[in-house]
């Protein structure tokens, strides 16, 4: 008889996480999880330490073994590449797209992991339609929207169980933000985890199940997304 | 409240006090030692200010130039040329020597700086290697195969041997004085204080209003102009010259850079330690020809990935010592 | 007019034989901004190699490749996984300085072993043939052979570049190695590999040069300098525009010999400075979007 009581093991589970940029320390003690099929935003206003959150837990940055456990495996000591091949891909903040290769290269360069699973180049270009058109241009040569797919499109190439996406709406217009964001049910719907970094609240609590708020690299806040308060929100972001 | 910007420490004042001390001593040498001593040390001197100039060139300016052997040959070549072509006295042509290279470096660095990082350095190496097989052409100074210094040339300088060994002593030790002298006050000034935002950042240098290229352009013909003088007094006291030995990279760069390194790079200080141990190795090792070169090329490179700020580094890590007052304090005055 | 067809004849065959030189150097520096001054040196070793292969084994030139290739690439990985890799970062003179104490090491190390005396590979009869291009021009079969070996390889390495998965590891890793990393590359097997294709290329030039000329320790320099010169003058950041420049520093060397054999270098060189004063940007860039 199963036991109701017992939830089940989060996929993605960071513990009392110390991360630092040097010598300056960007996070105190952050736990955070983010269950099978969850998608997941960390709000916060800058220099809150998002992306110092996101950066450990891709392994771009270093942190105690323990302190960041996926799918009950301890990688908090493990460089990034090793990282990325147990399942867990990073959109970084401002894109980072190869500007030596094409769309298709880069959207490749994704899948050199060769891991399993349904995200193959078809599948992107169903997804983002777009970049199908646009598949020998430089990746530079794309507008900020169309970048952030092949950006996007990449990290799924890998087949990751868990997709991070750092301020994936930086420099958007909103319409196409909302054309972005209109992907991610049917990126959860592949059972991808997700987790949002954003600036843009309005939407990360509208993609998001749940919510963590960061003020000066600590967990202000914490709940299901439509359980939490503006008022709750703007008093964890601002730390009044 | 107001401040004033202070140079050196105790630890740089009683460095600075042993300084004079041996430099008094080392005047007297001709007293005390041998003509082979004077020999030793004169070498010592070049290496020490050679090693200082590239320094001030890399360690300071960030120009990694493999082609100073250039500038060493080309200096002793006017030297020759003006002794033996226009009779003109050594004395004289030494300092004239590192004017015409500082001419000549001008049109060079035009053309060198359009390179950058590694290249830069590799584009020097071919300026060396042009002016070696110019040299080589020149029929007049012994084309391929050299040529020596005329005996009048050699008498004209000083009545007696002894006093010619003294005089060229003397004028290796002025030499080697002043242009450390030239370094430190070149760093004292605002070059130097402009050098040390070049080394630290050059973009933010730009951005603070240092002219970095002047700057670097200034470095460039100074350190041509003493190296000149150096390769000039090295082949005045050699009395003899060719195109591979005027323009050897081993003896002018390799050396040389390997003094800086293991002395350490970006620091006065590095050099002369850097030298002492050089000549200590080669006095212990030289017999032991090409594996001692293939010694100092490991240890080249172990220095660099171990311990890359040089012995010289190590030192002021642990200890915090300076010989020559270059740490420039700010005191604050008083509040108000 | 004969005379000066034979002439640039020359010079182009030649040339092959010194983009190959430069095809190494650019690569490695296209990957990882690392420019090798040990890179004729360790030519020089290739060729070293080469001779001892057909010493003990008792085959020829050619057949040598074989062993030494890869042997070479060995090396290469080696020398980046465990020294180079330290060295790359902000800073230039770690590479600069380890590069050129190698540079030392090797040179001294040869000597040591095989002392200064100059040494050549024999092909056989191949080195003497001839064969009639058109009316009145005739060129050696070596150096055409070894002119058409040139350009594969530097198509094949252009093949690797960019239609590989190895290849975009090279491009990518080059661009940004942080973010490569979040692919799954690691950075220092990347850099390894791409020095061992680099001594790949390296081995085959060391086993031509072998051949087609006397060696000794020594001539490591020159064929350093020789390959960064093409690789300016053909422009950075691109292998046909550094066959190009091989090309060209060939012809250059070749109309220098014909007026006076001690100019064949210096004319090199002033190509070189004259492309550096009026186009330094190389002739054939590639252009970065």
């Amino acid at each position: 008889m199963p036991n109701l009581s017992e939830k089940p093991q989060p996929l993605l589970a960071v513990r009392d996480l110390d991360a630092f940029y040097g010598d300056i320390q960007a996070l105190f003690g952050v736990s955070i999880e983010v269950a099978r099929g969850e998608a997941v935003a960390v709000i916060g206003a800058n220099g809150a330490g998002k992306s110092a959150l996101l950066k450990s837990i891709a392994g771009l940055i270093r942190s105690r073994p323990d302190a960041i456990v996926f799918d009950a495996a301890p990688i908090g000591g493990l460089p990034a590449y090793a990282v990325a091949a147990r399942g867990i891909a990073l959109v970084p903040e401002g894109r980072g797209l190869f500007a030596s290769l094409s769309v298709e290269e880069n959207l490749l360069i994704g899948g050199q992991l060769n891991r399993p699973g349904p995200w193959t180049l078809r599948r992107i270009y169903q997804l983002f339609p777009v970049l199908g058109e646009r598949r020998q241009l430089p990746s530079t040569a794309l507008s900020g929207g169309q970048q952030q797919m092949v950006a996007l499109g990449r990290a799924l190439m890998s087949n990751p169980k868990l997709l991070l996406c750092d301020e994936i709406s930086l420099g958007l217009a909103p319409i196409v933000v909302r054309d972005i964001y209109a992907r991610l049910p049917a990126i959860l719907g592949e059972g991808v985890s997700v987790v949002l970094v954003e600036q843009d609240i309005v939407q990360a609590l509208k993609a998001a199940h749940r919510v963590y708020c960061l003020q000066e690299g600590r967990v202000a806040l914490a709940g299901a997304a439509k359980d939490l308060t503006r008022e709750a929100i703007a008093a964890a972001y601002f730390g009044v | 409240m107001s401040v004033r910007v202070v140079f050196g420490s105790r630890a740089s004042r009683a460095g600075t006090a042993l300084c004079a001390v041996a430099l008094v001593a080392l005047a007297a040498a001709p007293f005390w030692g041998g003509r082979d001593d004077l020999v030793l040390l004169s070498e010592i001197y070049a290496y020490v200010a050679l090693a200082s100039l590239w320094n001030l060139l890399a360690g300071y300016a960030g120009l990694v130039s493999v082609g100073q052997q250039a500038y060493v040959g080309l200096g002793a070549y006017v030297l020759f040329g003006l002794a033996i072509l226009a009779g003109m006295s050594p004395l004289v042509a030494i300092p004239l020597a590192g004017i015409i290279a500082a001419g000549v470096a001008i049109p060079v660095a035009f053309l060198v700086f359009r390179l950058r990082g590694h290249y830069f350095a590799i584009g020097t190496w071919i300026v060396a290697e042009v002016f070696r097989l110019l040299a080589s052409q020149v029929s007049a100074l012994g084309g391929g195969s050299g040529t020596s210094l005329p005996a009048s040339v050699i008498i004209g300088l000083a009545p007696s041997r002894q006093l010619r060994d003294f005089l060229i002593y003397w004028i290796a030790l002025a030499l080697v004085v002043a242009i450390l002298a030239l370094i430190v006050l070149l760093l004292r000034s605002r070059y130097g204080l402009a050098l040390k935002a070049i080394r630290d950042s050059e973009l933010a240098a730009t951005c603070n209003g240092i002219d970095v290229k002047r700057t670097k352009f200034l470095v460039y013909v100074v350190t041509a102009f003493g190296t000149a003088m150096l390769g000039a007094l090295i082949f005045l006291q050699k009395l003899r010259i060719s195109p591979d030995a005027a323009f050897s990279v081993n003896d002018w760069t390799a050396f040389v850079i390997f003094i800086t390194v293991i002395g350490g790079i970006g620091r006065i200080e590095g050099p002369i330690i850097g030298t002492i141990v050089f000549f200590l190795l080669r006095q212990t090792l030289a017999d032991l020809g090409t594996l001692y070169l293939l010694m100092l090329g490991a240890v080249a490179i172990l220095i660099m990935l171990a311990a890359p700020k040089g012995i010289w580094g190590l030192i002021v890590e642990r200890f915090g010592w300076q010989v020559f007052p270059l740490e420039r304090k700010v005191v604050l005055e008083h509040f108000d | 007019m004969m005379e000066w067809i034979n002439v640039i004849l020359q010079g182009v065959l030649v040339g092959g034989l010194y983009a190959m030189f430069a095809a190494g150097l650019s690569l490695i520096f296209g990957v990882m901004r690392l420019v090798n001054i040990a890179h004729g040196d360790l030519i020089v070793l290739a060729a070293y190699l080469a001779l001892v292969t057909t010493q003990t084994l008792g085959v020829g030139p050619l057949t040598s490749l074989i062993v030494v290739v890869p042997l070479m690439a060995l090396i290469g990985y080696g020398l980046q996984w465990f020294v180079l890799n330290r060295t790359l970062g902000e800073d230039l003179l770690p590479p600069l300085l380890v590069t050129f104490g190698l540079s030392v090491i090797i040179q001294n190390g040869l000597l040591e072993v095989f002392t200064a005396d100059s040494q050549k590979l024999q092909a056989g009869a191949i080195e003497v043939a001839t064969m009639r291009l058109f009316s009145g021009v005739y060129v050696g079969v070596l150096p055409l052979l070894q002119f058409a070996v040139a350009v594969a390889v530097i198509a094949a390495l252009q093949l690797v570049f960019y239609r590989t998965a190895l290849g975009r590891a090279f491009r990518a890793t080059a661009d940004d190695p942080a973010v490569a990393q979040l692919m799954g590359l690691d950075n220092r097997h990347v850099f390894a590999l791409a020095m061992a294709l680099s001594l790949a290329v390296v081995a085959i030039a060391g086993v031509f040069l072998a051949v087609r000329a006397n060696f000794d320790p020594a001539i490591g320099p020159a064929r350093l300098i020789f390959g960064f010169e093409a690789v300016i003058i053909g422009g950075l950041g691109s292998l046909w525009g550094t066959l190009a420049g091989g090309l060209i520093l060939g012809v250059a060397q070749a109309i220098g010999a014909h007026f006076d054999p001690g100019w064949q270098i210096l004319a090199g060189h002033i190509a070189f400075l004259a492309v550096l004063a009026v186009r330094p940007e190389g002739l054939f860039p590639k252009v970065r979007t």
